[in-house]
C-alpha cells in the first residue's frame, strides 16, 4: 500500500525560560496547543489523535505526567499515546505521528509536549539515574560527563580545539537574538566562552545548554487536508530513527562497529531519510538544518555524519563561516538547543523550526528559498537518533 | 544574557516536594558471576564464541551475533583509555569535584568500561586532560577489602 503524503500545517511554541510559575505543567502544554491550532486554523474537534512528547518526568516531579495532560490537550475521546526516547523524544513523537497519518488511519494528528527542568535544583543528578545501578551509575555519568568523554575522544581523533567549540556558541547565541522564543541569546565572543567556569573537560559553562521550561506543538495532516488548509505546508518527506546499545563503551576502540565520537548512527539514519526524500547531495539540496546540539561539540560530528561535509572538516568550515546564516548551510537559525533545551520537546522544536523555514513563517530567522530543511534529535546514552526532512513538495517517489 | 526575568513567586504559591523511593535490584545470574569474582580481585567478562567478542560490563547475549554469550574470561589487569573527562563542577549527590572518569578497554576485552581514574593531580585541568588521552595505558587497582560491588576497583595511570 502506498503511504499517504504527510505535511506540517501548523506549529506553536511558547517562549522558553527558566521557570513558568504562572502555569502548571499541563497548562503550559495547553498554551502550545492553542498556538498550534491557531496557526493551523483548526478547532480541537478536527484533531483525530494526540501524540504526547514527554521525556523523563523526574525533572518536573509528577510521575508519568502525560496522563495529567489529557484534557488540557483536548485528547478526551481520542487515541492518546506518550512517546519517550530521552532527548530524541520530540523526533520520535513526530515519527510516530507521521506513521499515524501516512498509514491512512488518521487524517490530522497533534503532537504536543511540555517540559520544565528547574522544578528540581539539579537536573544532572536526575540524569545520573538513567544508568543501571550495577555497572555504570556509580561513576558520576550524566548527560554532561557522558558527552564530555565523547568530545574528548572526538578532539583526539580530529585535533579540535576548545576555541573551535567556543565559536559554535558565539554563532548560536547570535542567531538566537532573532528568535523570540529562545532562552539564551546575545552577542558574546570566544573569550567569554573560554573564561566561563570549567564544568567537565573540555566543557565550560557556556558550552552547555540552559535548563528550559516551555511547550511546543505541531499539527500534521494528510496531503488532501493539508492542501485545503494551508497555502504552503511543510511536507515530511523523510523520517528515520536508529537506536544503539546503552553501553557507550561498546562504541569505542578497534572492535566497535560505530564510534561514540562520531555519532555514526546518524549516517545510517540519514541514509534512510535521504532515500525516502530523494536527496542525493545534501549540501546542494538542503538549505538549512535544525540539529540537536545541547553541547557545543554536537554540531561537528552531526554535520559530518549527515553528509554535509567530510569527516574532520566541520571544525574548519565552521571557523570559515560556512555554517553562518549567510554561509553555505544555515545551521540552527533559531540558536538551537545550545540556547534552549526543554528536554521533552526539544526534538519537536527542531522539527517545528525546520517546518517554519519551509513554510516561510520563520520571521527574522528566515533563510531565503528553503526547499528542504532537516531536523535531528538525539537521546538516551547518546543512543537514540532521529532525522526528519521537511520539504516544500511531497515525496517524488513512493517510499 | 537571558531576556526574561521572572516575577518572584511568593513562597506560599509554591508547594515543596521530595521523593523517597526504596528499591532492591537483583543482579541476575550473569551479574552474580561478575560481582562474586570482584571479591577475589578478578574482573570477569562474558565471551561470545560466535562473534569472538568479549564484553564488559558482562552480557547474557552478544549484541552483535544475537547468540548467548557462552564463556566467562578474566579481564587483564591493565588496559587502554578510549575516552575520558575531568569533572570540575559539583552535582547534587555525585562525588565532590575534581575527579576523572575514563572508559577503559581492559586487555583481552572488546569493550570499554567506565570507572574513576584515581591518584592524579587534577588542579591544572588541561594538563591533566592531556595525560588521559585515548591510547593511554592504565592499570586496575582494587580497594583494600572488596565488597562484591563495581566500586571495588578503579583505574590508575600505568
Amino acid at each position: 500500500m502506498k503511504p499517504h503524503n504527510v505535511a506540517v500545517i501548523g506549529v506553536g511554541q511558547t517562549a522558553f525560560r527558566s521557570r513558568y510559575d504562572g502555569l502548571t505543567y499541563p497548562e503550559l502544554a495547553q498554551e502550545a496547543v492553542m498556538l498550534a491550532l491557531a496557526d493551523a486554523k483548526l478547532e480541537p474537534g478536527q484533531i483525530d489523535a494526540v501524540v504526547f512528547s514527554m521525556a523523563p518526568t523526574t525533572f518536573m516531579g509528577v510521575a508519568d505526567a502525560d496522563k495529567w495532560a489529557v484534557d488540557y490537550t483536548w485528547a478526551r475521546g481520542k487515541p492518546f499515546m506518550r512517546v519517550h526516547t530521552g532527548g530524541a523524544t520530540g523526533g520520535s513523537a513526530l515519527q510516530a505521528a507521521h506513521a499515524h497519518v501516512a498509514s491512512g488511519q488518521y487524517g490530522t494528528v497533534l503532537v504536543v509536549g511540555a517540559d520544565r527542568i528547574t522544578e528540581t535544583p539539579d537536573a544532572q543528578f536526575v540524569l545520573n539515574l538513567i544508568w543501571d545501578p550495577f555497572y555504570e551509575q556509580d561513576f558520576a555519568l550524566n548527560t554532561v560527563t557522558m558527552t564530555a568523554v565523547a568530545t574528548q575522544r572526538y578532539m583526539h581523533l580530529h585535533g579540535t580545539t576548545e576555541e573551535q567549540y567556543a565559536n559554535v556558541v558565539v554563532r548560536a547565541r547570535r542567531n538566537a537574538l532573532k528568535n523570540p522564543s529562545a532562552h539564551l541569546k546575545g552577542a558574546i565572543d570566544v573569550a567569554a566562552v573560554m573564561n566561563s567556569p570549567r564544568i567537565s573537560w573540555p566543557y565550560k559553562l557556556f558550552d552547555i545548554c540552559p535548563r528550559s521550561a516551555g511547550a511546543a506543538a505541531v499539527v500534521i495532516s494528510n496531503e488532501t487536508l493539508a492542501r485545503e488548509r494551508c497555502t504552503r505546508p511543510a511536507f515530511i518527506t523523510g523520517t528515520s530513527g536508529v537506536s544503539n546499545t546503552v553501553f557507550m563503551g561498546d562504541r569505542m576502540g578497534p572492535f566497535a562497529d560505530t564510534d561514540f565520537a562520531d555519532f555514526a548512527e546518524l549516517k545510517q539514519a540519514a541514509r534512510e531519510c535521504y532515500r525516502q526524500a530523494g536527496i542525493t547531495r545534501p549540501i546542494r539540496e538542503v538549505q538549512t538544518v535544525e540539529i540537536y546540539d545541547p553541547f557545543s561539540s554536537f554540531q561537528f560530528p552531526q554535520l559530518e555524519s549527515l553528509g554535509f561535509c567530510e569527516s574532520g572538516t566541520a571544525q574548519r568550515l565552521s571557523d570559515e563561516g560556512a555554517f553562518d546564516m549567510d554561509g553555505e548551510l544555515a545551521v540552527n537559525p533559531s540558536g538551537g538547543t545550545l540556547c534552549t533545551n526543554p528536554i521533552g520537546v526539544t526534538g519537536l522544536v527542531r522539527a517545528a523550526e525546520a517546518a517554519r523555514q519551509v513554510m516561510g513563517r520563520a520571521g527574522d530567522m528566515q533563510v531565503p528559498n528553503v526547499h528542504n530543511a532537516l531536523a535531528t534529535a538525539i537521546g538516551g546514552s547518546t543512543q537514540f537518533f532521529t532525522v526528519t526532512m521537511l520539504s516544500d513538495e511531497p515525496r517524488r517517489a513512493a517510499a | 544574557m537571558s531576556t526574561k526575568t521572572a516575577t518572584p513567586t511568593p513562597p506560599h504559591h509554591v508547594v515543596d516536594g521530595e521523593w523517597h523511593v526504596r528499591y532492591n535490584y537483583p543482579v541476575g545470574e550473569v551479574g552474580a558471576k561478575f560481582f562474586d569474582a570482584l571479591k577475589e580481585r578478578r574482573i570477569v567478562a562474558t565471551r561470545c564464541s560466535a562473534s569472538g567478542l568479549t564484553y564488559l560490563p558482562p552480557r547474557a547475549y552478544c549484541e552483535r551475533s544475537f547468540e548467548r554469550c557462552d564463556g566467562y574470561v578474566d579481564a587483564g589487569m591493565e588496559g587502554t583509555i578510549e575516552a575520558a573527562t575531568i569533572v570540575s563542577a559539583a552535582f547534587d549527590n555525585l562525588p565532590k569535584p575534581p575527579y576523572a572518569i575514563a572508559f577503559v578497554r581492559l586487555d583481552g576485552v572488546s569493550t570499554a568500561m567506565a570507572n574513576f581514574v584515581r591518584g592524579m593531580d587534577l588542579d591544572d585541568v588541561p594538563a591533566a586532560a592531556a595525560r588521559l588521552k585515548p591510547g593511554t595505558r592504565v592499570r586496575v587497582e582494587f580497594i583494600a577489602e572488596p565488597q562484591g560491588k563495581v566500586t571495588d576497583f578503579h583505574y590508575v595511570l600505568a
